[in-house]
């Protein structure tokens, strides 16, 4: 295992694996609530957020978590507030902030389209021990929400109006979800990559749905499955000269498939099962109806 | 002592521009049972949605458990049925997982405790899906979906239960199961209010019938007597041969 020799392999492990727990920790309540492509929205706004980091000489991943949460939180304002045409804003905030990083990039001195594409597409191995530091802290605040408050967050996130009645403070947890999410983009983003972040978030919950039938089983395996994918494409990308991030994604789709696949003959499985423990094992037969009178002699 | 559970006065509330209550007055007493009759677009679903604040009032007033709105706190007090749509979400969710968030307003933190669990199983046997508790909601019929949703406000063991329809689109089993619950719950002290597009399964259990049209109150005493086809508490005519677990035939016209 020379892989673990190098202190720059340890440190991408690390942070392979971090974000392998952290993605689908809060992705699974984005999945819940229908709201999977968040994370690439968020992706997209943190991007200003690194091209403002360049242009005044400050930490890029600092200021992009900053800019990230802010544009999470306006997202979450325009899903309350904007009832018509909530899209097309989100379009906007999604492409201004994409523009807006591309802009701010060129226009700064440190930022060269290299950079840019780092940013954009990960590059794990270039990961200094200043950003595990962050990568921890903002990790373990990842973790402490979405496992803590899991079943605040699967109520609001599975009916908002009844977690409301239920005296739940719905719109507090919306803003924390919001900033979760916005955070572990921002954690992921030297792992996978702005673009690709949203994929972690999205594919392993994906993926443990084919087998699972709890939120709690879900929440388990989806986890298992980013950790598995993140290790594997990182080692990967150390032994064949390949981009982690893409490696990554490509192998998360690859499970889901495999997942579909192994799923089917499981549903068979269960279906057979209620069939019998309804006791139609024996299909289906024809009733003659006796009388074309109900009995409550009403005729029809 | 004898304060009003719900007291709803004077209300009025508009959906966008179009107003849907003009002033509907509205009080449920403790232990009764209130149904709110009216057709389609009446103002009965707004009406108990303004109950629990869901939709907000543009003028009257609210108070519940003798509280003025804007100063109640007291939710766990409150069990909620929405009309269903559905239990699921975008991600697998047990039986059991969805009852249990509606304990959630008993609990400290959203920590399950012995007592909790026990609500949970309680309100799961007593909509009779216990033995389904492992299961996926995705894998329900419409029936038992609402016996889930009736079961997760049932597990907060509320003093005030509030259902929107709950017995649409419900098979004839799960109805008598359903209205068998809503009955224990009464012979306990539990306040009910309901809105209904008939009375079906539940008359027996009702005090009293409000009548809504055109967001005003048109009747409020007696349950309404069925006269003639189309009277209100609309009958379904279900066939005897019909499959317990399988929906029931209308005959049309009158759902």
């Amino acid at each position: 295992m020379d892989i673990l020799n190098y202190a720059f392999m340890q440190r991408a492990l690390l942070a392979a694996l971090i974000v392998g727990v952290t993605a689908p920790a809060i992705g699974i309540y984005l999945v819940q609530r229908r709201q999977a492509l968040m994370g690439d929205g968020i992706g997209h706004v943190a991007l200003t957020g690194v091209g403002l980091g360049f242009l005044l000489n400050f930490s890029p991943v600092w200021v992009a978590t900053a800019v990230a949460i802010a544009g999470s939180l306006a997202m979450e304002l325009i899903r309350w507030y904007g009832k018509t045409r909530g899209d097309l804003a989100l379009a906007m905030l999604f492409y201004g902030g994409m523009a807006g990083g591309v802009m701010l990039m060129n226009l700064s001195d440190a930022g060269s389209n290299a950079n840019l594409s780092t940013y954009l597409f990960g590059s794990i191995s270039t990961v200094s021990a200043q950003d595990m530091t962050m990568i921890y802290v903002l990790a373990a605040l990842v973790l402490l929400i979405t496992i803590g408050l899991r079943r605040q967050l699967f109520a609001v996130c599975q009916d908002e109006e009844f977690a409301r009645v239920t005296g739940l403070p719905v719109r507090l947890l919306n803003l924390l979800i919001a900033i979760t999410a916005a955070v572990t983009v921002t954690v992921a983003m030297r792992v996978v990559g702005l673009l690709l972040v949203s994929a972690l978030m999205v594919i392993p919950v994906a993926t443990a749905q084919q087998i699972s039938r709890s939120f709690a089983v879900t929440f388990v395996v989806s986890i298992a499955v980013g950790v598995a994918v993140t290790l594997t494409g990182t080692a990967t990308s150390y032994y064949v000269d390949v981009p982690s991030g893409a490696t990554i994604v490509l192998f998360a789709i690859a499970l889901f498939v495999l997942s579909t696949v192994l799923a089917a003959p499981l549903a068979r499985r269960r279906a057979k099962a209620a069939a019998g423990a309804a006791g139609s094992a024996k299909g289906c037969t024809l009733e003659v109806p006796g009388s074309r009178t109900p009995a409550d002699d009403v005729s029809v | 002592m004898d304060e009003p559970v719900v007291d709803l006065r004077g209300a009025t509330a508009s959906l966008g521009s179009r107003p849907v209550l003009r002033g509907v007055d509205l009080t449920v007493h403790r232990g009764e049972v209130v149904a709110l009759l009216g057709a389609n677009g009446s103002g009965k679903s707004t009406a108990v949605r303004s109950v629990i604040g869901q939709v907000p009032l543009t003028g009257g007033a609210l108070s519940l458990f003798g509280t003025e709105f804007r100063r109640f706190r007291d939710w766990a007090r409150i069990g909620y049925v929405p009309q269903r749509t559905t239990a699921a979400g975008g991600v697998p969710a047990t039986v059991r997982e969805v009852v249990s968030s509606g304990r959630l307003a008993r609990t400290k933190l959203g920590v399950l405790r012995k007592a909790d669990r026990a609500a949970v199983h309680r309100a799961l046997e007593l909509v009779g899906m216990a033995d389904r508790a492992r299961d996926s909601v995705n894998a329900l019929s419409g029936g038992q979906h609402q016996r889930v949703l009736i079961a997760r406000a049932l597990a907060g063991e509320p003093e005030l239960l509030i259902m929107d329809e709950p017995m649409a689109g419900v098979d004839l089993a799960s109805q008598e199961v359903l209205a068998s619950a809503v009955r224990e719950q009464v012979a306990g002290g539990v306040t009910v209010l309901l809105v209904l597009h008939e009375l079906g399964a539940l008359e027996p259990l009702i005090d009293r019938a409000v009548v809504l049209r055109d967001g005003c109150v048109v009747h409020d005493g007696p349950p309404p007597e069925a006269v003639g086809q189309h009277a209100l508490p609309g009958h379904d005519h279900v066939h005897p041969h019909a499959d317990a677990a399988a929906e029931p035939m209308r005959t049309g016209l009158l759902t």
